[in-house]
């Protein structure tokens, strides 16, 4: 474990020293850029900022949250993927991922925020428990509102790493009893990425660590703060299993012979005509697979509030605070009928409460009859 | 029997491009409506054919936009003539901001929603055009359209590649995300069917009780009112004193022969 960054190495110098041909280091930034949505003729800017920008440091908070995030990003498919980043990592400070522990990593964090103050970038891995002092999340006899402040105050950017720092997560789910909230919450003066996906994908993290790192400046965001390289897309116009939707072509049910033959899964409740993600054109574990393509509809993990519209497999949620039967059909239903009954009701007593008057009419209408000259 | 009938006069009240806008309206509404529930829970009616060779829920989809935007040209055109058209489509109408305005809506809550008595028939009571409760109640629902037409677009700006939907995906974000976005879009659809029965039905109970072509002119244009509302023209005060003159000379000549 070394923390000492005063000679730290360029992206490229790094890749070398890990045993990495050039030829590797190549194959891998022609796969980023593609990633990152940017033309091939950028491809020789991102290798020469690879090589000649020195590593940006990373800080990698976890507060409230259950690790999935780090193991999907360990696990992302290109290794360099995660060597680029890890190896900085494993220098500075993560929870879960570095060597050291106690005292010496506290200390090796706080040197290194101290030496790159201003520079590094802070990711953080889930939510921030606000209710009691925050003592639903503390670290070393710290609260997570303690740190995550500390840390972020020297940060040039801060990188919510998965749907709890990005929207809140699991645990702001209704009712929140701790309190959680995302990031965005409590530090108003950095910019900040969310990168939400419960996990997310990895190379999302490396695509905006490596645009940082060739173009000096954080990549376009979305209006919810997201990268627009990877989250522009609904997972529905990506997803493979488009044309069935086109095609009307739907699985009922799971076990049905449509959900086998892979028709869409639209009716079982797929999130994915809202929610924007990467999953249909990235792929998870090395691009085998999502959960679409895995026969389960999208959940919308990378959707803000996405916990609190189950049931997931049913095309309409439940209204938030009105029960658990309480669906938007099942109300519609209710102030229509409401609505047909009224009128019913409203006609009946038209008939008794104006009846004076109708006969009148009626009578002075039968008179003229009677009195027709032409 | 003693019931006098009484005379009435008819009155130019729909002009044509309100009576187009309120068709136009019906009829995508009505498509609207029903495209939608077919997107939100499609009814299985295909299976065993290969993706290539159908696309109906596409053209579903399709219709849907289409529809919109047809109701978005309509929409921006009614408010054009809130301000171009006669007096009974004038936006001034549709807000209750006058003394006059709440006072008719009270009477037409106690005489028409509550069916109490109308203890004393005052000819201004009868609205012309709107009376202000329903033509409230349009202010509401076009207040509703726009935050559906809002929504929707809000919906598909990210597939769409024309500026008009791209304007509109701050809604979403608002909203917080497509989810709730979504959601509210299908809740408002409700709202506009439940609308529609109590547009229709309210439509029939005036027809029904005061039968002067409420119903009917939304077609013709026309309404009915007591002619005691409309000034005299200059024929008619002309025509009545030659009518009296006429009949002041003929009175003992008429009388006459009719006792014989």
């Amino acid at each position: 474990m070394s923390i000492k960054n005063a000679n730290r190495k360029t992206y490229y110098e790094s890749i070398i020293e890990s045993g990495y041909s050039r030829r590797d280091f190549m194959k891998f930034t022609t796969y980023m850029a593609a990633f990152m949505g940017l033309e091939s003729s950028m491809v020789g800017q991102v290798v020469k900022a690879m090589e000649t920008k020195k590593r940006i440091p990373v800080i990698w908070e976890h507060f409230q949250e259950c690790t999935g995030c780090s193991e999907s990003f360990i696990r992302s498919d290109h290794p360099l993927v995660a060597d680029l980043i890890l190896e900085n990592i494993s220098l500075d400070y993560s929870d879960t991922l570095m060597a050291a522990s106690g005292h010496n990593a506290e200390e090796a964090k706080q040197e290194s925020m101290k030496e790159n103050y201003g520079n590094y970038i802070l990711v953080v891995e889930g939510a921030i428990p606000m209710k009691d002092d925050g003592v639903y999340c503390t670290i070393a006899g710290r609260s997570a509102i303690d740190i995550l402040k500390e840390s972020a105050a020297g940060a040039a950017a801060i990188i919510t790493f998965g749907s709890c720092s990005a929207w809140g997560g699991i645990q702001a789910a209704y009712p929140n009893p701790t309190g959680s909230v995302p990031v965005d919450a409590i530090i108003k003066d950095k910019p900040i990425i969310r990168v939400p996906g419960c996990p997310p994908i990895g190379e999302v993290m490396t695509g905006v660590i490596m645009h940082y790192a060739t173009f000096g400046v954080l990549p376009q965001l979305d209006s919810l703060g997201r990268p627009k390289q990877f989250y522009a897309k609904r997972v529905h116009d990506s997803c493979y299993r488009r044309p069935y939707f086109d095609a009307g072509l739907f699985a009922e049910s799971f076990d049905s012979q449509e959900a086998k033959d892979g028709h869409c899964l639209y009716k079982l409740g797929c999130r994915g005509p809202v929610t924007y993600n990467a999953c249909g054109t990235m792929g998870w574990n090395n691009g085998v697979s999502f959960p679409i393509k895995s026969g389960y509809p999208c959940i919308g993990c990378s959707e803000p509030d996405f916990w609190d519209n189950s049931p997931f497999t049913e095309r309409l949620e439940n209204v938030p605070g009105m029960g658990i039967e309480a669906t938007a059909d099942k109300i519609g239903k209710i102030v229509v009928g409401a609505a047909i009954g009224g009128a019913v009701i409203h006609s009946i007593a038209t008939n008794i409460a104006k009846k004076k008057e109708l006969r009148e009419a009626e009578e002075c209408g039968e008179e003229n009859e009677k009195n027709i000259k032409a | 029997m003693a019931v006098t009938t009484f005379n009435f006069k008819r009155i130019y009240v729909w002009e044509l491009p309100v009576r187009l806008f309120h068709w136009v309206t019906a009829f995508s509404t009505t498509i609207l409506v029903i495209t939608g529930f077919i997107i939100a829970n499609p009814p299985a009616i295909s299976a065993n054919v290969e993706a290539t060779n159908s696309f109906w829920f596409g053209y579903v989809r399709a219709i849907h936009f289409i529809t919109a935007y047809i109701l978005i040209a309509n929409l921006i055109f009614r408010i054009y003539w809130a301000f171009a058209g006669n007096q009974f489509a004038n936006w001034r109408n549709f807000i209750p901001y006058t003394k006059k305005g709440i006072y008719n809506i009270i009477h037409v809550l106690k005489v028409d929603i509550f069916l109490m008595e109308d203890k004393e028939h005052k000819l201004h009571n009868i609205s012309i055009g709107h009376n202000y409760l329903a033509a409230f109640s349009y202010f509401i629902m076009t207040l509703f359209f726009i935050l559906q037409v809002m929504t929707g677009l809000s919906l598909i700006a990210d597939t769409s590649s024309w500026w008009l939907p791209d304007m509109f995906k701050w809604v979403s974000t608002m909203f917080g995300g497509d989810i709730t976005t979504r959601y509210i879009h299908h809740i408002l659809t409700w709202i506009f069917m439940a609308f529609v029965v109590i547009h229709v039905y309210l439509v029939l109970f005036h027809d029904y009780v005061e039968a002067r072509g409420e119903a009917s002119a939304m077609i013709s244009g026309f309404k009915f009112i007591r002619a005691e509302r409309v000034k005299e023209t200059e024929e008619e005060i002309i025509d009545k004193a030659k009518q009296q003159m006429w009949e002041g000379n003929k009175k003992p000549a008429k009388k006459k022969p009719k006792k014989k």
